[in-house]
């Protein structure tokens, strides 16, 4: 059981997950500190560590809109944060697969904060309102990457194969 | 079947005799291109090569591009420095197609590399940028990727795992009517799309309204398609792509336009009526938040931007130059004109348009992104509101969240700087064609 710890509307832009401001930090290490930058209550929770790991980020349609800054999603990755919303725009998607970060696309959702919700590979169950709502499964072809270990460890075992020969 | 163009480049790049929708492929990619991002890029491509027992190298230098745009001259130690490991790395790994910070080579990412004759029709082309769909533009199919999967197209020469996305035919018929223009479409586009109606699709655009378009406007179709979604936008090569890759790109060597076939399988056709269409402005905080003009005149602005990869061509600079011409900026507003590269601000000078916006006390700032993004300069104070020939007006865009981003095209921008307030272009002298 997750809890959810911030929810938010449509379309939800790259810059309102990692301001454009901070793009010059851009090493993973150092992005989670400016993650929600601009919702300054929230982002001195996660700073303060008062944000448990696996908690959910509830959102609407084409979360993560707009530039392809991988930071928005390094920047989530910091703190573990799962992301459940309705859809999904297609380069923050990418970005996700290829960085580990976990993403619930739930076309129904309805949630809102403090729901303790159940993510399952199938579907998302809100335990305060008792409601489910139905998962939209990744493409085999992002699920294989994500079974790889992200797109580092993929692209280096590729490499090692061409090495091989 | 028949294949869409972006079929028919993906086949053609993976070595399969035909493709379809939601095929997954590893395509061979003819061009990369980064910008300041390419730190992170280098980043990745660094650990990637860990524990492989491998030298970290590059599969292919001469097909990799790196412009600095998004914060030049660089705004804080912090970009100084990651800009000075990229041209360390550049240096080491011999890649040609650099742009670094300069007057004549330099400029914004999506007008270096077809101004250059980089982009060639039929190409498949990555870029670490939204807006890498402006490419689309010469006929390649273009789209943004993250940093990470730069760095694995940088070892591999190819990008994994990509799903033919379905194709939308947008048509566009018609002569376009006085001060209404190519930003005048797209934002219709997307309003009528919405800012997700065409995720993980390709918008591929037809019309005689196109076809007579120069490279310049198709540009500015392209680029703004990734603002409904859109994997790319790509507009199928034609006399007018060999014409400006020949004559302003020098480019002289064999080049191969592709053609959809007359029966490829589209997910749907929007026809767009180009007669009928007015102004229109984006507004906040949402790109698809799209309104004809009449909606939102008289509206207060404090600060106006003409240039960014949209509309910082020297089409968008003469439109406005020919507004302001003789003519002063309102007192209460700020004016900044951002050329879209070194080369187009030297073509300005020349035709006076320099003088002109400066003549009329708007500030000529150096090529580059400038305050498209909210990174650099431009910045925005609170409660203030601005009307932009950019691309995006997303909450905080410019530096700051309790500020307001309109987005217009270069004729709404101009005529607007002269009252202050959002003004249709088709009401003030100088402003018919």
């Amino acid at each position: 059981m997750s809890a959810v710890v911030l929810t938010l509307g449509d379309d939800v832009s790259t810059d309102v997950i990692y301001p454009g401001r901070h793009m010059a930090t851009v090493l993973p290490t150092e992005t989670p500190q400016f993650a929600f930058a601009d919702i300054t209550d929230f982002n001195a929770k996660l700073k303060a560590r008062q944000v448990p790991a696996g908690s959910v980020v509830a959102a609407g349609k084409n979360f993560g809109c707009g530039s392809s800054r991988e930071q928005a999603v390094s920047t989530l990755k910091g703190h573990e944060l799962v992301i459940v919303a309705r859809s999904f725009a297609r380069i923050f998607t990418q970005n996700s697969v290829n960085l580990g970060l976990k993403l619930v696309e739930a076309p129904d959702l309805e949630a809102k904060d403090g729901d303790e919700l159940e993510v399952g590979a199938a579907e998302v169950v809100n335990a305060t309102t008792g409601k489910r709502f139905r998962v939209v499964p990744l493409p085999p072809a992002r699920q294989a990457l994500i079974d790889a270990g992200g797109l580092i460890a993929y692209t280096r075992r590729r490499l090692m194969e061409k090495a091989k020969g | 079947m028949g294949m869409t163009v972006v079929e028919k480049i993906l086949a053609r790049a993976s070595g399969r005799a035909s493709v379809k929708a939601g095929d997954v492929l590893e395509p061979a990619v003819d061009l990369v291109m980064s910008h300041e991002n390419a730190a992170l890029v280098i980043n990745q491509f660094l650990e990637i090569f860990q524990g492989t027992g491998q030298d970290a190298k590059i599969w292919d230098p001469s097909k990799v591009a790196i412009i600095f745009d998004h914060r030049v001259p660089a705004e804080s130690p912090k970009t100084a420095t990651n800009q000075k490991k990229v041209r360390e790395f550049v240096g080491k790994h011999g890649i040609a197609k650099f742009h670094d910070i300069r007057g004549d080579l330099g400029g914004i990412c999506h007008q270096i590399l077809p101004e250059n004759g980089y982009v060639r029709p039929g190409a498949v082309v990555v870029g670490t940028d939204s807006h890498t769909t402006s490419h689309g533009a010469l006929g390649a199919f273009a789209f943004g990727i993250g940093a990470t999967e730069m760095a694995s197209v940088w070892s591999l020469g190819v990008a994994l795992n990509v799903e033919v996305p379905a194709t939308i035919k947008v048509v566009v018929k018609g002569t376009l009517p006085a001060m209404v223009g190519p930003k005048d479409i797209i934002l219709h586009l997307v309003g009528l799309l919405t800012a997700e109606g065409a995720n993980f699709r390709v918008l591929e655009f037809h019309g005689d309204t196109v076809r007579t378009m120069s490279t310049s406007g198709r540009l500015v179709l392209c680029n703004m398609s990734v603002e409904a979604g859109a994997t790319s936008g790509i507009v199928p090569a034609d006399d007018e792509t060999l014409r400006y890759l020949r004559e302003e790109a020098g480019v002289t060597d064999a080049l191969t336009p592709v053609q959809p076939d007359a029966d490829a399988t589209y997910e749907r056709v929007i026809e767009i009526d180009a007669a009928k269409q007015e102004p229109q402005i984006a507004c906040p905080h949402t790109v698809d938040n799209v309104k004809p003009i009449g909606a939102v005149v008289g509206t207060k602005v404090h600060q106006i931007v003409i240039g960014s990869c949209t509309n910082g061509r020297l089409d968008d600079l003469e439109v406005a130059a020919r507004i302001l011409k003789g003519k002063k900026v309102a007192k209460d507003v700020r004016m900044l004109v951002f050329p879209a590269s070194g080369r187009i601000y030297a073509q300005a000078l020349l035709k006076g348009y320099v003088g002109d916006f400066m003549q009329a006390g708007a500030v000529v700032m150096n090529p580059g992104c400038g305050p498209c993004l909210g990174v650099h300069e431009g910045a925005l104070g609170d409660g203030e509101t601005a009307l932009s020939t950019t691309n995006r007006n997303f909450k905080g865009r410019m530096g700051n969240p309790s500020s307001e981003v309109y987005l217009c095209s270069p004729a709404v921008a101009a005529a607007s700087a002269l009252t202050g307030t959002i003004t249709d272009p088709r009401t003030v002298v100088g402003g018919a064609r």
